[in-house]
């Protein structure tokens, strides 16, 4: 809607490498059962995917996707406005299985990264092992002094997500790792 | 005099020039310079003065082992002290300014210090400054600080204006130090397909070798180094830095590498440091060795340097200390250094060595050469004040009385190699006494030892003890194939050297006066006079020593005093040197800039500052913000000319009279939904939660096992299985860690999941009398009081926005607080001032909300509870369940002392002459105790001026209050003065609760 607003409202800014913050995502967390039939069943159901091994994601060849975050956790990335839907399908598809699903949209903020090698930027920030990190495994770590989850869709381009309380610090971490004549040439 | 040479410098490049400054004072030198060679270049002997008696003090060393030569580094921001000139590449407009002296490098008053030297002596601090007591404070420490130290501190309100930055690096292997053994171990781990990082603290690769003309694999160490290099650079898996120290090795494989990126082309694009955060499977060691000055009377004068610092002058810079040369060398090695600089064209007046023969392949060279070697012999005198004039040599052995005199203006010393065993000792490992090379070498049987008990650290080359060429490419092969990295030993070719001599004080039979001229630490002016005295006065530890005499406590942590200070006092123990053993070496291995270590954490970076979405429009408006946690909240909103207090007394005002919005998104949320919820949540919290209608409300206090008030806010049932849990703005990372920890450690079967939701929804209270009629002009949701009554919440859209509307008030008004998801934060609230505009909706602070909450006797957690405070403390006995089996703290709270009615209890205090009580104030009792302090029997715990009231109210814990209302009693005030204070009850305002339940 028309009053909904991400926290930098897609601000971005050009260093070695672009960052930029990708505005409003929608975002699901459902904890549940990862092994149970009706979990699948429900995912499948909700957004067409499967549950991803372990630190895995879909593979993004569709604008919707579900992340592994923990043996009992998933996180579905979606349109803004659709998460709610996302959450009800979930709610409908476990039916009285014990989960939770949550809309969790609106508290995060989410930046992508463009650069020749986005490892470059990452690694001045995250302590998490990059040299071995695949395209679209997804990290849980931390970004300097805050949390945040990130994977690589391609060796030029990741993706970060960290709480939105904490965006303008993300974006001056980022704008700041990225800046013209920081490059470390190790990747 | 100390000159550039028409020939040599194979790192200069001289046709460029570089101007800098030295005391103000224009020089140039080339590019590829250092400091230190550009200094020499322009015979600069003197560089700075010694911390204690303020010595003239000259270059010693050639790299990051240098004791003496630290200058001031730039100015005004950019002022960077105790920086040493050896490492220091030269650019252009350098400014350097020598240190520790006064009026001036050239004539320092404190010099004094050094004729009246025999009155401070080892431990002078502690055996002088001890009486009487009171001098130590106002005499002697402001005398000591005035006229010991080293550079000055940059100006505490200065910035540093350049960035720094840290990188993450995982390899399979880190190899410190880029001569040829790092060089062999990095191209045989690449070959093998390692990820490889091999640093070098320098700018250049290939270490000594190609200055001391080493062959290996039948090319020139040069050229070999070149073509190792470029290999190296081929391999994808391997990276190559210069400029990067491996600075310390910890537990577990992790390393730090201090890069210096902008310290020899200083800018403002890049930044100027970054450290390396490294975990690494092994951390190679090829970090070389240290030369060892020799201990003989002057040996701390101008112009007397480490022989193979005068190699490396000549070779890499085209930089002689001095027209004449005297070598004075216990080792073959230190021959080395007269043919070095015989070849380029320098008189070397003659070699004086101790041994009592030099007849291997170095000495003989240089006898061919006509150069005259007095073997036996011994420096007994330098002579000179600021620079090397003579040197006296006499027998080494014994003192006849007889003496020559020789002329040279510079003096280079070899006390023979010390392996730099730093980095294998940083995490335990251990050492052994190799005899025979007389150095600490590390033992391979005790390496530091991984998670796994497994060595983690290998030392190779020189550092290994391999001080010669072959012996150090041996070692090379030898550990690193016992890695598994198939490694052929590459033929290195180097003369054959004898066997050095232990010289420890030189001459050997030196008295009193002359071993109180021999320095042993450089910097910190401990000299073998000192040491002696200390094992005199019985220290026997080395540790103990070090401390009583300082040595090796400098800058330089005793790179060059450590070996030759433990060798005088095994000497004078008479142990040996393994008995006394080493200090410890610890972690960095040459200081690292503050700014690396920070990294990013800088300015607007220094911590993350968390935002509500309404953040930016406090800020506009000018609000007067407060730390809560990681959150900015405002404190209150001046307007133009208006006082904090001001401010607060209007926004009070306004809400209790029309209508208040307060930003209370940072108020913790989490969800804990599953059919076991109930149960946890009874768990939890003090109160009966189980019995909440889905809808409704109701205030919950949860505490600690031991029964302490820890978090309070309102929970609200959603449906039979899901709670949401309002916790407090602080709070709420515990408590969904506390969580967290129950469920899955204790309860890991029961059925209960939880989320962190905090930051999805913002949370707006709409505050005060015309608080419905604002949400009714908004429509969309029926909030009146039939249908929303006081602690229900309702879920709808509000004039457009997706809002969750709770009925609870923490100000006594009526109020709603109304969550929207965090993207529709800012347009609610603009929707809400736009709208609220007819009753003069007034934003309020945290300041406000404190005080209509104090108004209203509601307790806060961290102002009424410290820790140490129990619900039935604050008269919240109605919120803890009695009919609750259990419950965390329950069995806590049942302790007898906790039990007991005799505890303070909270109260409210108001002043007899309506004064505001002091914060922090105390409940004066009658008596004195065991400290002659008053005894006390309460103490404020809030304490505000209520705008409502126009009087001070406080709230307070009292001993057994509740049972003394109506009684005065007394509260201290700052300067010592008492408050005459009744106690009644808390809630000040509105007792009946009329108004938020309207």
């Amino acid at each position: 809607m028309s009053n909904a607003f991400s926290a930098l409202q897609g601000v971005s800014d050009t260093g070695f490498a672009h960052v930029k913050e990708m505005g409003l995502v929608g975002m699901v967390t459902l904890k549940a059962d990862l092994d149970a039939a009706i979990t699948k069943k429900a995912v499948k159901s909700a957004i067409g995917e499967g549950i991803p091994a372990a630190r895995g994601m879909s593979d993004g060849s569709k604008p919707d996707g579900v992340a592994w975050m923990a043996p009992d956790e998933l996180l579905f990335l979606c349109k803004h406005e659709e998460a709610e839907g996302v959450v009800n399908a979930l709610t409908k598809g476990m039916g009285d299985a014990h989960h939770l699903a949550v809309n969790v949209s609106d508290a995060r903020a989410v930046f992508t990264i463009e650069a020749r090698d986005v490892r470059e930027v990452l690694g001045k920030l995250t302590p998490a092992n990059l040299a071995d990190l695949k395209p679209r495994e997804i990290r849980r770590s931390r970004f300097a002094q805050v949390p945040a989850a990130f994977w690589m869709n391609s060796p030029n381009h990741a993706t970060v997500i960290c709480f939105r309380s904490v965006a303008q610090y993300m974006f001056d971490l980022l704008v700041t790792a990225a800046k013209e004549g920081a490059e470390v040439r190790y990747y | 005099m100390s000159t550039r040479l028409p020939t040599q410098g194979r790192l200069i490049d001289r046709s460029s020039t570089v101007k800098f400054t030295f005391n103000g004072k224009w020089m140039r030198g080339h590019a590829g310079d250092t400091l230190a060679s550009a200094l020499l270049a322009n015979d600069q002997m003197l560089v700075g003065r010694s911390f204690k008696y303020h010595r003239p003090r000259g270059i010693v060393a050639s790299g990051g082992e240098e004791p003496n030569a630290l200058v001031n580094l730039g100015r005004h921001k950019r002022h960077e002290p105790n920086q040493r000139v050896t490492t220091t590449e030269l650019f252009d407009k350098l400014e350097a300014t020598s240190q520790n002296h006064w009026p001036s490098l050239e004539f320092d008053v404190g010099a004094v210090n050094a004729m009246v030297s025999r009155f401070l002596p080892a431990g002078f601090y502690y055996k002088t400054f001890m009486f009487p007591r009171a001098f130590w404070k106002h005499v002697f420490e402001p005398v000591i600080r005035q006229s010991a130290g080293l550079g000055a501190a940059p100006h505490p309100e200065t910035r540093d204006p350049d960035r720094y930055e840290h990188f993450y690096a995982h390899v399979d292997m880190v190899i410190a130090g880029g001569g040829i053994a790092g060089l062999m171990a990095a191209l045989a781990s690449g070959r093998a397909g390692k990820r490889v990082l091999l640093v070098e603290q320098s700018a250049h690769w290939g270490g000594r070798a190609p200055v001391d003309g080493d062959v290996v694999d039948g090319q020139s160490a040069e050229d070999w180094v070149k073509n190792a290099v470029e290999e190296l650079e081929k391999m994808e898996n391997v990276s190559l830095r210069l400029r990067t120290q491996l600075s310390g090795v910890y537990d577990h494989g992790y390393a730090l590498a201090y890069e210096r990126i902008g310290d020899h082309a200083p800018s403002e694009e890049s930044p100027r440091h970054r450290l390396w955060r490294i975990r690494a499977g092994r951390i190679v060691a090829a970090t070389g060795a240290i030369e060892r000055p020799l201990s003989f009377p002057g040996n701390d004068k101008p112009g007397v340097m480490l022989a193979g610092a005068v190699r490396d002058y000549i070779v890499n810079y085209g930089v002689t200390p001095g027209d004449r040369i005297v070598v004075v060398t216990n080792n073959d090695d230190g021959y080395r250094t007269a043919l070095t600089a015989h070849a380029a064209g320098v008189a070397v007046a003659c070699v004086v060595d101790p041994r009592p023969t030099a007849d291997g392949d170095l000495p003989q060279q240089v006898r061919a050469l006509n150069i005259p070697v007095r073997t036996g012999a011994a420096i007994s005198k330098v002579k000179g004040l600021k620079r090397v004039v003579s040197v006296r040599v006499q027998a080494f052995a014994e003192d006849d009385g007889g003496y020559d005199e020789i002329p040279c203006d510079a003096v280079a010393m070899s006390g023979g190699w010390s392996p730099v065993v730093h980095l294998w000792s940083h995490c335990g490992g251990k050492l052994n006494w190799d005899e025979g090379q007389a150095c600490f070498v590390p033992d391979t049987d005790r390496p530091p030892t991984n998670q796994n008990g497994e060595g983690y650290v290998t030392c190779i080359g020189a550092a290994a003890g391999g001080l010669q060429g072959a012996a150090a490419a041996k070692t090379v092969a030898d550990r690193m194939s016992a890695l598994g990295i198939a490694t052929e030993e590459v033929p290195v070719q180097t003369a054959n050297e004898a066997l050095l001599a232990p010289v420890w004080v030189m001459p050997a039979y030196a008295g009193v006066k002359k071993r109180a001229k021999m320095w042993l630490d450089f910097q910190n002016d401990v000299k073998v006079s000192d040491v002696m005295l200390a094992a005199q006065e019985g220290y026997e530890s080395v540790e103990h020593t070090k401390r009583y005499t300082t040595l090796g406590m400098a800058t330089d942590q005793g790179k060059l005093s450590n070996i030759n200070g433990l060798a005088v006092l095994a000497e004078a123990l008479d142990k040996g040197i393994p008995q006394v053993g080493t200090t410890t070496f610890r972690p960095p291995y040459t200081p690292i800039s503050m700014g690396a270590i920070a990294g990013e954490a800088k300015g607007a970076l220094f911590q993350p500052l968390r935002r509500t979405p309404i953040h930016d429009w406090h800020e506009a408006q000018g609000a007067y913000m407060e730390p809560v946690g990681h959150w900015r909240r405002p404190y209150c909103f001046p307007r133009d000319g208006e006082s904090h207090e001001d401010a607060v007394n209007r926004e009070i005002d306004a809400t209790r009279r029309s209508l208040g919005l307060l930003d209370a998104s940072t108020l913790g949320k989490i969800i804990v939904k599953g059919p076991d919820a109930p149960k946890f949540m009874g768990m939890l919290y003090t109160n009966m939660m189980s019995s909440l209608k889905p809808g409704k409300c109701r205030y919950g206090l949860m505490c600690n096992e031991n029964g302490f008030l820890m978090d309070d806010g309102v929970v609200v049932r959603l449906d039979e299985e899901t709670f949401l849990c309002h916790t407090t703005s602080g709070g709420a990372d515990t408590v969904h860690g506390w969580m967290e920890d129950w469920l899955q450690c204790e309860w890991w079967d029961w059925k209960v999941y939880t989320a962190n939701v905090t930051e999805q929804w913002a949370q707006i209270a709409v505050v005060g009398p015309n608080a419905r009629k604002l949400l009714e002009k908004l429509g969309g949701m029926d909030v009146s009081k039939d249908t929303l009554p006081f602690m229900q919440m309702a879920e709808g859209t509000l004039g457009g926005f997706d809002a969750r509307v709770f009925r609870i008030s923490f100000s006594g008004e009526l109020s709603y607080e109304i969550a929207v998801p965090a993207s529709q934060g800012r347009a609610f609230w603009d929707a809400l001032h736009e709208a609220g505009a007819e009753w003069n909706a007034t934003p309020y602070g945290t300041e406000a909300l404190h005080v209509m909450r104090a108004e209203k006797g509601f307790i806060m957690i961290g102002d009424e509870t410290d820790g140490t405070v129990i619900p039935q403390d604050l008269g919240l006995n109605w919120a803890i369940s009695k009919k609750k089996e259990d419950f965390l703290g329950k069995r806590g709270q049942q302790r007898t002392f906790m039990a007991s009615e005799d505890r303070w209890q909270l109260v409210g205090l108001e002043t007899v002459d309506g004064s505001v009580l002091p914060d922090g104030s105390y409940c004066v009792a009658d008596g004195k105790n065991a400290n002659g302090q008053a005894n006390v029997q309460g103490r404020v715990t809030s304490t505000y001026y209520s705008p409502t009231l126009a009087r001070g109210i406080s709230m307070g814990l009292v001993h057994k209050g509740p049972d003394r209302m109506g009684e005065v009693v007394e509260f201290n005030t700052v300067d010592g003065g008492r408050v005459k204070t009744k106690i009644v009850s808390p809630v000040f305002y509105d007792p009946e609760g009329e108004k938020q339940n309207v």
